[in-house]
């Protein structure tokens, strides 16, 4: 329950959709920080989550990893309570604190009862853990080697070694290029002091979303808000990412001692908010994102049987997020699995979908609408989304238009704009040789 | 499951809201409906009780087989259709299989539960099962075997240790299969699979959300009703027979951390209103892991800092019989002996010392809070009643299950800790990671980088 577990990629390339039944309420603090509110009473609890955008993409050049330790340290220690205070004060009330933490972002989750002296309780630690943390020094040392080892243990798994290659490759020198969980060499070198400072200059008012979702009134929800942005730091909203540039074209071949090969391929795609959001989502489900609907899927797996899962998608970020294709074969068929997957992919963005399947992709995708918005949870990572991506009100009123707005010809443009099958970043982790 | 995808299984515990309506049909079928009026949509699950337990050595993994040819066609719905209709609903759609079941379900709008049950009608009925397809479809399991088993270490370590942990019980076996009896299975293997189990005396249909039960069990009566009961196989109890003493193996895979499992034989829930011991025991794991200063973390991770992670884990509802486990991964230059000597430590501490009145009261205001959260999620509300259904369990002790928690004493904790977690019980498993040395590279090309 430490505030580590990262929000799973492809939970972020889900648009954003919402019946005329949510409403949203906005507005901001007196010190910056923003807020989105949606009251339902239906269940006796509350979800609260807090962002601020002190993801691994800030980590300073020598640092890397600096911003997941000062994520992961928030709860071991605050406010004059020890980790176990925290752990156990939450424990007896039965909320849950978490987090969430990726290339962008750095936040905060709390589910609560909506009963008052569980609710108190509750909000208690989560105002120390957002405004005082203490990085106690011995708490800095263990959870340093606990990343640390975190990171070793996941060597042995090749897709996150494929994971983090594909990023280098498709990076470079922009930070979304080194991996969320940082550098072991580098976390050794990290003082309290750069926690201390990483901490009160992203962590403040003006660069925090809070989101609320749950069974409170609108002027409790201000008061909370108001509580929760009144302690932070005042340090200016972040600076913006540099854009990053497209990859030059790479073939990076990794040894791994794995009876599959892990193959991903891609290019630096789009970022949140780009005009070309719809198209290229929508097209998407027709390649490689509506599962055993896509053509991907039929390819590599239904007609071949090559693969368990393959794939495609585009990760919108705070600066464009990457384009990858994805999957996994036995060591001796991966040249084959990686030409139908290459074969496919060079069609689509030559010719795109067709008619039938983009109706095909539109019914779902417009259909399944209710589903995406049918629990608090869901709701509160919308609204994280909206906020901390500056997304309009309205996204969620009119989402459902745009998706059906898209023909093939937005696609094909789209994909066209977007991707160059002779400009793509490929990886493949285990390869020939291997065993 | 049939893709990894499709779900993410929350490990929430607690129990359904009360009002579950629960019927059978006269062909067999249990329909099980819990209404909820929250969201304009439902889900809906076919479970059929059959999983890896009731497969025979040389064929294991066939029950997870079939779940894949399930969407490879039928007479009226040929291959992919079935996902490709679901798809053009607006559904979202999959499968999976455990040890003791197999499951099928589709998330949609309220008003698409027609489609659903006359799909899966046809499906449990009407499957046909090519030669040509199946060829193709048991590659693909193949390399989900690959993707989730061999190339995982903790996994491995997992995969044998249960194979030790039970000397006849035929939990021994993974559920996906030995990988020498995917090789060697045949369409005939999945077709006499079928054959055997997937008829409506065999299966449970639970539907849960934004629908009205009456008018659920009338569509169920329409679709299922017409398909006729079969007699079933004879199930023999296999029970596992009493340990005679601790267990251990070492497993070698390629891997950085060495990594920790230990189990210990435990009962599951069969009379729900008398049994108490795993009840207690169900509160025993909260105690030693259950928040981020429980005993494991607090102890082993925090203060002496011998692991990097530490957690135990129970389930008391299964058809068989059931383990306490506890893995972690010792910090670095601390030894495997070492972390399992600290966690016996811990145990030997519940068994003579009991648990603080804090403790269990901390547990328990986590029970009764997650059975609030658990209504947030409909798939999981679904979820419950089809796993205690195929336990042979009613809804009555879902409902009252937090309850039971709440009954729970220290005394009780403490029994249960010296009762099962004693040495002839355990089996231990340790992984010896081997070298993720680098290999030879790939014959160069022009334009090629090499990493590592």
């Amino acid at each position: 329950m430490t505030i580590k577990q990262c929000l799973i990629a492809w939970l972020l390339c889900l648009p954003l959709s919402a019946q005329a039944a949510v409403v949203i309420q906005n507005w901001q603090t007196p010190q910056g920080a923003r807020v989105y509110f949606v009251e339902s009473h239906e269940l006796p609890m509350l979800d609260i989550s807090v962002d601020f955008p002190g993801g691994s993409a800030r980590d300073p050049a020598g640092k890397e990893g600096l911003a997941q330790l000062t994520h992961g340290l928030l709860d071991q220690g605050a406010g004059g309570l020890s980790d176990t205070e925290i752990a156990h004060r939450l424990a007896d009330v039965g909320a849950d604190l978490g987090g969430a933490f990726d290339r962008d972002r750095a936040g905060v989750t709390l589910r609560t009862l909506s009963s008052t002296a569980e609710k108190t309780a509750a909000l208690d630690i989560l105002v120390r853990v957002l405004q005082q943390p203490e990085f106690p020094q011995a708490v800095i040392k263990r959870e340093k080697q606990r990343l640390i080892s975190g990171i070793h243990e996941a060597e042995a798994d090749p897709g996150t070694v494929a994971d983090k290659a594909f990023y280098r490759a498709l990076y470079g020198k922009h930070p979304y290029a080194h991996d969320e969980s940082g550098d072991p060499a580098a976390i050794e070198r990290l003082t309290r002091s750069d926690l201390q400072t990483f901490f009160r200059a992203h962590y403040s008012a003006p660069n925090a979303v809070i989101a609320l979702m749950g069974d409170i009134s609108r002027a409790e929800a201000e008061a909370i808000a108001a509580r929760l942005a009144a302690g932070l730091s005042k340090s200016a909203r972040v600076a913006e990412l540099p854009q990053p540039v497209s990859a030059p074209v790479s073939d990076v071949h990794i040894a791994h001692p794995s009876t599959q090969s892990h193959v991903l391929v891609g290019a630096v795609g789009m970022a949140r908010g780009d005009p070309d959001f719809f198209p290229l989502y929508v097209g998407n489900y027709v390649l490689g994102g509506g599962g055993f609907d896509s053509r991907l899927m039929k390819e590599v797996r239904d007609k071949r049987g090559y693969a368990y899962s393959a794939y495609s998608y585009f990760l919108p970020m705070q600066e464009a997020g990457p384009f990858q294709l994805g999957l996994q074969t036995k060591l001796d068929q991966t040249d084959a699995a990686l030409k139908v997957a290459k074969d496919t992919l060079r069609q689509f963005i030559a010719e795109g979908p067709s008619e039938a399947e983009l109706t095909q992709a539109k019914s779902n995708l417009t259909g399944g609408f209710p589903l995406r918005i049918d629990s608090n949870k869901k709701i509160l990572d919308y609204l994280s989304v909206i906020g901390f991506y500056n997304l309009p009100l309205d996204y969620l009123d009119t989402w459902v238009d745009k998706v059906n707005a898209v023909d093939v010809a937005a696609v094909k443009q789209a994909f066209a704009r977007r991707l160059d099958a002779d400009k793509l970043v490929t990886v493949v982790v285990g390869a020939v040789g291997a065993r | 499951m049939r893709s990894m995808w499709g779900i993410v299984l929350a490990l929430a515990v607690g129990s359904a809201q009360a009002a579950v309506t629960d019927v059978t049909l006269d062909n067999g079928l249990r329909v099980i409906v819990q209404e909820d009026h929250r969201a304009p949509v439902m889900v809906s699950q076919v479970w059929y009780r059959a999983g890896s337990m009731d497969e025979f050595n040389g064929t294991t993994g066939v029950a997870h087989v079939l779940e894949h040819m399930m969407f490879r066609g039928t007479k009226a719905v040929p291959s992919g259709e079935f996902s490709k209709k679901i798809a053009a609903a607006g559904g979202r759609e999959n499968a999976f299989t455990s040890r003791d079941h197999t499951a099928y379900f589709q998330q949609m709008q309220k008003d698409r539960l027609e489609l659903s049950m006359q799909l899966e009608a046809d499906r449990m009925a009407n499957l046909v099962i090519s030669d040509e397809l199946f060829a193709k479809e048991i590659q693909v399991v193949m390399e989900e075997r690959r993707l989730r088993t061999e190339d995982q270490p903790q996994s491995v370590v997992y995969e044998h240790l249960m194979a030790s942990a039970y000397q006849t019980h035929p939990y021994r076996r993974p559920i996906i299969g030995w990988m020498d009896d995917l090789q060697n299975m045949t369409g005939q293997d999945a077709r006499d699979w079928y054959a055997r189990w997937y008829v409506p005396n065999n299966a449970t249909l639970v539907v849960a959300g934004d629908v009205q039960a009456d008018a659920v069990v009338a569509l169920a009566k329409k679709y299922f009703g017409s398909l006729p009961a079969r007699a079933l196989p004879t199930r023999k109890p296999q029970d596992e027979p009493v340990q005679v003493g601790s267990k251990r193996i070492v497993v070698k895979a390629p891997a950085q951390l060495p990594y920790l499992l230990m189990a210990w034989h435990a009962p599951t829930l069969k009379d729900w209103q008398k049994d108490t011991t795993p009840y207690a025991l169900q509160i025993l794991a909260g105690v030693l892991s259950g928040n981020d200063s429980a005993r494991l973390q607090k102890s082993l991770v925090k203060t002496q800092q011998i692991a990097v992670n530490a957690s135990a884990g129970y389930d008391a509802v299964a058809r068989g019989p059931s383990m306490f486990m506890i893995d972690a991964t010792p910090a670095p230059g601390k030894s495997v002996a070492a972390l399992e000597q600290a966690i016996r430590g811990e145990i030997e501490r519940v068994q003579r010392e009991g648990i603080s009145a804090a403790e269990l009261a901390r547990v328990k205001a986590q029970v009764i809070a997650a059975e609030v959260y658990q209504r947030d999620s409909l798939f999981y509300q679904a979820m419950q009643l089809g796993e205690y259904a195929i336990a042979g369990l009613p809804p009555e002790a879902l409902a009252q299950r937090v309850d039971k928690l709440r009954a729970v004493t220290a005394q009780e904790v403490q029994a249960a800790a010296r009762q099962w977690l004693v040495d002839d019980q355990l089996s231990v498993a340790e992984l010896d990671p081997q070298p993720l040395k680098p290999q030879p590279h790939r014959a160069a090309v022009a334009g090629v980088r090499h990493d590592n």
